[in-house]
């Protein structure tokens, strides 16, 4: 049949407007039937890694990376998510699905013993599930020195395990190729685990992880925190001074600064003022700081051996 | 063989005036650019996900490529009819037979080289931006010349999926010959299981019979280098070698098969 430029013109026209009824139908269809929030799909069909291994066929490595997609875009939801029954419960299937569909996902073990060994509301806090996920990437590459450096985080940090953390350290410097400086890490660790000055050392070591932004920014984040505990403790110590020199509540940064007990309103690293409690005279972060929540168990640890 | 060379020739010639192909090869390659933005969402190890999607997209599309096309080779030439006068041309039916797999081939061939080309075009470029320190934590260079390899024995498992086509279209229908195709394919990824099963087993026939299956049914896990080549591990010639004299052997005795069930087939 013979269809004239008219005649055509006229159908690319229709298709247009067809198409801009579509649209407009869908956003009044979700404008009408919108729903607060989207059920939440804590579901996952396949949850044996051998099963989801024969599904693959030989896309096996393909299948691992909508996994790994898979198991961030779950983890950044349910950090985001004001849900108070939020559980991470999919997490370590996800990962364990991911690692078994290709054991040499190396981002996977490291990353997915960060996110499992968070403490809650910013993680799951299940360190015993980071330790399997690690220990597993050792059993098919026991060549990479940078799990047993992070199975020592999860031990430091999340099970303040120093005798543990210092023999993963150890092992960590007996793999070929091991930089220099787990060593004394692991000497550190043993002899005063749980201080200041070690966690530094610690985040430190990770800041030099070039393996990708995210890890370095966390480090580079913790270290803030460090220097922010720091810095608080000297205001502190400060403020102590000057009560012991006649100084009387209320403890106001006007007062102290006219006092000369501190030069200027302090920021903490990332330009948030501190706050100070005008009875006590005790800093403290602004609770919109970025740096909040500081690590509990180092608070008290003020020891500084920079 | 002249006779071969010719047939080949015009089926290579029909494949490129198809549409269907043109349109395949170029989804390949907007898959391949689409893993780079894909690859921003992955939080770390962007090279290794464009490779897999690349190598993945190169299989899928080269399997699609050799069962549909490579049913319809001998298929469509029985449900057109033309096949009457395909026969009375100085040609012998084995001659038709393999004229029509080198031809197949020939375009399997051409398609891989042109997707792992893409595919190299996508890395040198997510490469050229992204900076050294980076590339030095990668666990294989992007334009890695192992993904070669890789490419090279997805194609030499297409042309045994392409004999295994081309032998069903000989004497079943498009859509049998299509799900026997795709049936073989996904229990030549199961055999080693086969070969496991014997650990399970205990009668003895059993265990016999499994093991006849494992040896005869082909054994396409072999030709799956991806995640070696992906994850920079040495994938020996040795092993490229022993895999392409498997299907090498293989797909001459499915030729052979298909050339013998062809001879015999009536058309009237």
């Amino acid at each position: 049949m013979f269809i004239t430029r008219r005649d055509r013109l006229f159908g690319l026209v229709a298709v247009g407007v067809l198409l801009a009824m579509a649209t407009a139908l869908q956003i009044e269809r979700d404008r009408q039937f919108a729903t607060d929030a989207p059920a939440k799909q804590d579901l996952l069909y396949v949850q044996s890694p051998e099963t989801m291994k024969r599904f693959a066929l030989s896309y096996a490595g393909l299948a691992a990376d909508i996994y790994w997609i898979r198991a961030i875009q779950y983890f950044g939801s349910e950090r985001r998510s004001t849900d108070p029954s939020r559980n991470y419960g999919l997490l370590y299937p996800l990962l364990n699905i991911t690692t078994s569909l290709d054991p040499r996902f190396n981002i996977a073990y490291r990353f997915g013993a960060i996110f499992l060994s968070e403490a809650p509301p910013r993680g799951p806090g299940r360190p015993d599930q980071a330790i399997a996920l690690l220990e597993k990437g050792i059993a098919v590459m026991p060549d990479r020195w940078e799990y047993y450096q992070d199975l020592g985080y999860v031990h430091y940090w999340s099970r303040q395990d120093y005798n543990a953390a210092a023999e993963w350290f150890r092992k960590a410097s007996e793999v070929p190729g091991a930089p220099w400086f787990l060593k004394p890490l692991a000497a550190h660790t043993l002899a005063a685990g749980g201080d200041r000055h070690t966690a530094r050392l610690l985040y430190q070591a990770l800041a030099e992880s070039r393996e990708n932004d995210y890890m370095q920014k966390d480090a580079h984040r913790r270290l803030r925190q460090l220097d922010v505990m720091d810095a608080m403790d000297v205001l502190n110590a400060r403020v102590a001074d000057f009560k012991q020199r006649g100084g009387a509540p209320p403890f106001t940064w006007p007062r102290l600064i006219a006092a000369h007990v501190v030069p200027g309103v302090p920021t903490d690293s990332d330009g948030f003022p501190l706050a100070i409690d005008p009875e006590t005279g005790v800093t403290h972060l602004d609770p919109k700081s970025t740096l909040l929540p500081l690590p509990s168990e180092l608070l008290g640890k003020a020891a500084v051996r920079r | 063989m002249k006779t071969v060379a010719r047939i080949a020739a015009n089926v290579f010639k029909e494949s490129v005036r198809d549409k269907v192909l043109y349109s395949l090869v170029l989804f390949a390659v907007l898959l391949i650019a689409a893993s780079v933005l894909l690859s921003q969402i992955t939080a770390g190890q962007e090279v290794k996900i464009i490779k897999d999607l690349g190598l993945a997209a190169i299989s899928v599309i080269g399997l699609a490529i050799a069962v549909f096309i490579g049913i319809g080779l001998v298929s469509k030439e029985v449900e057109r009819r033309s096949i009457y006068s395909l026969l009375t041309k100085p040609m012998s039916r084995p001659q038709l037979i393999l004229g029509k797999f080198f031809g197949l081939t020939l375009t399997l061939a051409v398609n891989v080289v042109v997707m792992t080309a893409a595919l190299y075009a996508v890395l040198a470029l997510y490469s050229a931006y992204t900076p050294q320190y980076l590339q030095s934590t990668w666990e294989a260079p992007a334009m890695d010349l192992a993904l070669m390899k890789a490419s090279f024995l997805i194609f030499v498992e297409l042309t045994l999926v392409t004999a295994v086509a081309l032998l069903f279209s000989t004497y079943s229908s498009p859509i049998w010959s299509t799900l026997f195709t795709f049936g073989l394919v996904v229990v030549g990824h199961f055999s080693a299981d086969l070969k496991n099963f014997e650990s399970v087993l205990e009668s003895a026939p059993l265990i016999w019979m499994t093991r006849a299956l494992y040896y005869l049914l082909p054994n396409l896990a072999t030709f799956d280098v991806k995640l070696q080549v992906v994850h920079g591990q040495a994938v020996p010639m040795s092993y490229l070698a022993f895999s392409t004299g498997y299907a090498a052997v293989y797909i001459t005795a499915l030729l052979v098969t298909a050339m013998l069930v062809f001879a015999r087939r009536d058309f009237k």
